[in-house]
């Protein structure tokens, strides 16, 4: 008590704030064949299939090869789904297990708990999105338009989808509510939102429909940020991201202050 | 100083439920405190409000003098908790599991190392901090919740039922553990099933039933209110009938063990007497069950049938 009671708040705070993100990060390294490993096995089947087989029968899209257009769709999917599985599979995990108490009964604010359970969610959505790069490199070449705006993108994304995947966790009281969202949601709207087309090849009403889906932006941002091709404006792009992300982060924190789905 | 200090502390769930009405309750520094009550009594819930982890309805908080709605994070940090059910990772390491609680609470690696080792020493837990906690037996774990709350130093340490479901040798070095922490300053509340356990190792006493606080003195004078007490004799020579005597009501349980019911203050010297006047030799006695039982049972009945406290 007098070590803790000799450091100051900011001291006490950043090593809760880093055990948190440890301890989430430790988790899913220490499952690295269920957390990091398939998402390269389903990608390299991607890339074979969709890339290999069908790509050279669909031709050039946007003056890339289809196989080089679809990457970066691909690689944000990774960052999507894995962002979003971290977080709400750890967070509800915490909770069935109940060891997220330990969480609870520290003098920790609900903003550094949120902050932790987000950052763990990134780091696995950029991991998980560097070694589906690599798998695409070895099917095609990959070029850097803007670093800054791919990784600004990719980060951003990965931390709008770890805050969903909380706001799941929070509400979900069984295994099955956990999987509703990703698999009724997530999944559909990732397919419909440009991984695998461009929206021009719609017709207008579905296009217009389309640019409903938050992942259209997403992928077409990180499209740009990599292939210099978008079929949305991406200063309108980040503005969606960003305000997502703004909205889901508030009401994320305000759940975890009343104790939504933690304390009775 | 008062460690903790309960005031009007309500609890009424969304169901409509009154887990607690309204408890005052406060513990000194320094104290080994028994909270007892019977299942859904509210003593988990009391400890819910204190930890976080259940939101109060009505009433005041306070952990060595600092409000809960004021500063929560201040009153958290002087706080361990050890919960009734286990509440760890299954798939951490012993070491991880200690060392990560003491980072929660903002204590950097290299000084919750020595901390966690101390502390794993103490629970005879060292040997055993790479192994992953679902290969602990249930004692082990047990231990382990201790450890992991002690981590950080607490001034005060509050144990929801530590002790159910571990051997009697296990329990054994617990109770020792525990009197020797408090013994160096720790303020313990414990709350258990186990009456011979808060008998033995508390100093002062709260029992909760119903959401009220039904009685809160010291163990010797709650000790001291007892009507009765059972003894149970082994007899030499079997015998066919209990004698009769109208000051000690005499049960014959079998044919060689007899009950007797002595009122505080009769002696027990007349009872052997009017015995061996009956020509019946007893080999030995004991006392039928833990005197805070009967106790306890005594205030829970009468205050479920009258909604006061008598004992």
């Amino acid at each position: 008590m007098s070590e803790l009671a000799a450091m100051s708040l900011t001291q006490r705070y950043t090593v809760s704030f880093g055990t948190i993100v440890y301890k989430e990060v430790s988790r899913f390294m220490r499952i690295w064949l269920q957390t990091i490993l398939p998402p390269a096995i389903t990608m390299a089947l991607y890339f074979v299939i969709f890339g290999h087989l069908i790509g050279p029968r669909i031709g050039q899209m946007h003056g890339f090869s289809y196989m080089q257009y679809i990457a970066p769709g691909l690689i944000m999917m990774s960052v999507i789904t894995n962002a979003y599985a971290n977080v709400v599979s750890s967070l509800f995990g915490a909770k069935f297990q109940r060891h997220i108490e330990e969480i609870l009964v520290a003098p920790i604010p609900e903003i550094l708990i949120l902050l932790g359970f987000v950052t763990g969610g990134v780091v696995r959505g950029v991991l998980v999105g560097l070694v589906v790069t690599a798998t695409a490199l070895c099917f095609t070449e990959l070029h850097v338009n803007s670093w800054g705006i791919t990784l600004a993108v990719v980060v951003l994304t990965a931390t709008l989808f770890s805050l969903a995947g909380l706001i799941n966790a929070l509400y979900a009281k069984k295994f099955d509510d956990i999987s509703i969202v990703p698999t009724f949601i997530l999944t559909p709207l990732t397919y419909l939102g440009g991984v695998f087309y461009s929206i021009d090849m719609l017709p207008a009403f579905w296009q217009k429909l389309s640019l409903g889906n938050p992942i259209l932006y997403m992928v077409n941002a990180f499209r740009y940020g990599m292939l210099g091709v978008s079929d949305i404006s991406i200063g309108v792009a980040f503005t969606v991201i960003g305000l997502f992300c703004v909205v889901l982060f508030l009401f994320s924190l305000q759940l975890l202050r009343s104790g939504v789905g933690l304390r009775t | 100083m008062k460690a903790l200090e309960l005031k009007g502390l309500g609890k009424t769930y969304a169901t409509g439920r009154v887990a607690l009405g309204g408890i005052d309750l406060s513990v000194e520094d320094g104290d080994f405190f028994a909270l007892l009550g019977p299942n859904g009594a509210g003593k988990s819930t009391t400890i819910g409000i204190i930890t976080s982890l259940v939101r109060k309805s009505t009433g005041t908080v306070k952990v060595y003098g600092v409000d809960i709605d004021e500063d929560f994070e201040a009153a958290k940090a002087q706080l361990g908790v050890v919960p009734q059910e286990f509440n760890f990772s299954m798939f951490e390491s012993v070491l991880e599991i200690v060392l990560n609680q003491a980072g929660f609470y903002g204590l950097p690696r290299r000084q919750a190392l020595v901390h966690a080792e101390e502390c794993l020493r103490q629970v005879e837990l060292w040997d055993n901090r790479h192994e992953r906690s679902r290969t602990l037996s249930g004692g082990m774990k047990r231990r382990l919740m201790i450890a992991r709350a002690l981590v950080h130093q607490p001034r005060l340490l509050i144990l929801d039922e530590p002790t159910a479901g571990v051997d009697i040798e296990v329990r054994r070095l617990m109770w020792d553990f525990l009197s020797e922490l408090n013994r160096r300053g720790t303020t313990v509340i414990l709350t258990t099933h186990y009456l011979e356990e808060a008998e033995r190792l508390c100093r002062n006493i709260a029992i909760i039933d119903h959401g009220q606080i039904v009685e809160n003195t010291t163990m010797k004078e709650l000790l001291a209110k007892l009507r009765a007490e059972t003894f149970v004799l082994d007899l030499k020579t079997p015998l066919q009938a209990a004698p009769s005597h109208p000051g000690f009501p005499l049960t014959l349980v079998d044919s060689t063990t007899l009950e007797a019911v002595v009122e505080r203050g009769h002696p027990l010297n007349e009872l052997f007497a009017f015995l061996g006047s009956q020509g019946i030799e007893v080999l030995s006695m004991r006392n039928k069950s833990n005197r805070l039982e009967e106790l306890f049972m005594n205030l829970v009945t009468d205050h479920n049938r009258d909604g006061k406290a008598h004992v």
